[in-house]
């Protein structure tokens, strides 16, 4: 059974690496003869470039835009009586529970379109949206470890209430944080369905790259350089795991 | 002690409620300089709500509090200079213990070898010099306990108040803090106020007791007040006067039935008297008017403890260990001697 499992969730991106490892022309399955030469090729191809800055650009600042806007989020709904606490915890995670597409579809209409945003604009707000949640989701549980009347003693020894979150709360949340950080990065880097909408020409991301490309290059280049993709966004969250303990916060 | 030419910490006609639900109301208060008052009740009487309105992390619905001749109801809790000891000692997770002592006196601009000194002056005085590099997760219970005290009297406040800091430690170390305790307060000569559920800490502790029950004040007065002469039915039950009758026309009241007076030795009790109560070990047994039956018998080591089953119910009583002993399920005579009975004017 575990390795049923296993097979079912390793089994793309193993197909997908094998088939990146071909030395032939086309992309196939089996792939014929091994070789590196696509995985050299996917450094040495500059179309890719552009759309792998604005990628990293986009989860780096979208991310850390996010944690601004999660953090005080999650301090204030974890520790002050908010009316409608639950309902609002809700609506923060709509943006995960809701199809990627009719977000996309939905900013586009409605907030794209009339406000007539750059294209760089409406990325890095979209993938604002959609990072947010989880910012507040695992800064919250790591909230839930620090007990408040470690604040309050703070706050009886003479700090105020923001001092106190500078002093006290930030130092003890700060692997929630960075845990925060690298999910969103991995989730904003990795993106698809909303970006497919907001993308213009000439601007686009790396995963609408990849997928546009499909069309046309037939090489085992796109399988390449999705296995480093892949590769990349395990590593990341491995070392996370391994550092950080992710999986506590998630 | 507590009239206010002397009260150092008063509070007046104080009303504390969380949201609709009143917790304490209308409580008068007054705490000398230098005393170590105890703030003595079950759970929900509504202590640990006045101390945190005293502390500033709870405001009144009205009243007044002062201190020191200031009033500081609307004063905000870290301008207060008022220490506070938590039953969980919330101590800095991040923060070594030198670091966890100092925040305050960093708060308060005191640095380099004044820093230094006053750190180490509240680590010797609670006894954790070797310790200051470590973290608190790397100390015992008790360690953590004198850290959190270290920390709270570092900044020399105008009042401590602790919040049943000994309750997360084993009897021993209860004990041996406890006198540390009442060292650090003449010591100090600080006032403190000592909020707690144990009976036996509030009364070898504190020089006053002040006894809560559903957010009023029950009794207060001295340990030997409290322990001697409760003057209510439910201050005596808490200090151990559990065998607790209502004084009727017909006789002495319990839960299921009457006890008749006559058969009390020395004439009929002071009707004017609402209730009577005596101690377990005040129950004589083996003579007298009263017949029961034993239910249960529990050996102390001390003493033994019986469940006397009686016309009025259940009486509980304790005899020495070398006393005659009474199997389970005898008959027994027993006699309730009004000289060691507590005289009760009200529930």
């Amino acid at each position: 059974m575990l390795a049923a499992i296993f097979i079912f969730l390793l089994g793309p991106f193993l197909l997908i690496a094998a088939a990146g490892l071909s030395a032939g022309e086309t992309l196939a399955f089996p792939p014929q003869g091994l070789s590196l030469r696509w995985f050299e090729a996917v450094f040495a191809m500059d179309n890719f470039r552009a759309s792998f800055i604005l990628s990293m650009q986009l989860a780096v600042g979208s991310t850390l835009l996010a944690l601004l806007l999660g953090v005080p989020a999650a301090y204030g709904l974890s520790r002050y009586p908010v009316p409608g606490r639950e309902w609002l915890r809700t609506i923060v995670f709509t943006p995960v529970i809701v199809p990627g597409i009719i977000v996309g579809l939905a900013l586009l209409r409605h907030a794209v379109i009339p406000l007539d945003m750059s294209v760089t604009v409406a990325l890095f707000l979209a993938h604002t949206v959609l990072v947010v949640p989880y910012a507040v989701r695992v800064v919250t549980a790591s909230l839930e470890n620090l007990r408040p009347d470690v604040e309050e003693a703070a706050v009886m020894l003479g700090a105020t209430r923001l001092g106190t979150f500078f002093r006290v709360v930030m130092p003890n949340i700060m692997n929630g944080i960075l845990a925060a950080f690298i999910l969103g990065f991995v989730t904003s880097f990795n993106q698809v369905p909303v970006s497919l909408f907001l993308t213009g020409p000439g601007i686009t991301t790396l995963p609408i790259d990849m997928l546009a490309s499909m069309e046309y290059v037939y090489d085992p280049s796109i399988a390449a350089l999705s296995a480093l993709m892949a590769l990349m966004s395990m590593v990341i969250v491995l070392v996370a795991e391994r550092v950080l303990g992710l999986s506590r916060y998630v | 002690m507590s009239n206010l030419a002397t009260s150092f910490l008063q509070l007046d006609r104080l009303t504390l409620a969380y949201a609709d639900q009143v917790a304490v109301e209308s409580l008068n208060l007054n705490v000398a300089e230098g005393e170590l008052l105890a703030l003595l009740g079950p759970s929900g009487c509504g202590k640990t709500t006045t101390m945190r309105a005293i502390a500033g992390l709870l405001s009144p619905k009205s009243g007044r509090i002062s201190l020191g001749g200031e009033d500081i109801t609307h004063k905000s809790a870290n301008t207060r200079e008022v220490g506070l000891v938590f039953q969980s000692y919330a101590l800095f997770p991040h923060l070594s213990v030198f670091e966890n002592i100092a925040f305050g006196l960093r708060l308060r601009r005191v640095s380099g070898g004044e820093l230094k000194r006053r750190v180490n002056e509240a680590v010797e005085m609670v006894g954790l010099q070797g310790f200051e590099r470590r973290l608190p997760r790397e100390l015992s219970g008790g360690q953590q306990q004198r850290v959190a005290l270290a920390r709270s009297v570092a900044v020399r406040p105008r009042l401590l108040l602790l919040d049943e800091p000994l309750s997360n430690l084993d009897a021993r170390l209860r004990l041996e803090m406890r006198s540390e305790l009442q060292r650090l307060q003449r010591e100090l000569g600080v006032t403190m106020l000592y909020v707690t559920h144990d009976q036996v800490e509030a009364l070898a502790l504190a020089h006053r007791v002040v006894v809560m029950n559903v957010g009023k004040i029950a009794q207060q007065g001295t340990p030997a007040d409290i322990y001697e002469r409760p003057t209510s039915a439910f201050v005596a039950q808490f200090v151990g006067f559990e065998n607790l009758f209502r004084v009727t026309p017909k006789g002495l009241a319990g839960d299921k039935g009457c006890l008749p007076l006559g058969h009390l030795p020395a004439g009929a009790p002071p009707t004017a008297s609402h209730a009577l109560a005596w101690r377990p070990r005040h129950v004589m047994l083996g003579q007298g008017g009263f017949e029961g039956r034993v239910l249960g018998v529990s050996y102390l080591g001390e003493s033994v403890e019986y469940l006397i089953e009686c016309a009025a119910g259940t009486v509980k009583a304790q005899t020495p260990t070398h006393a005659p002993r009474f199997a389970m399920q005898t008959a027994v005579q027993f006699d309730l001697p009004l000289a060691d009975a507590v005289h009760l004017q009200s529930d």
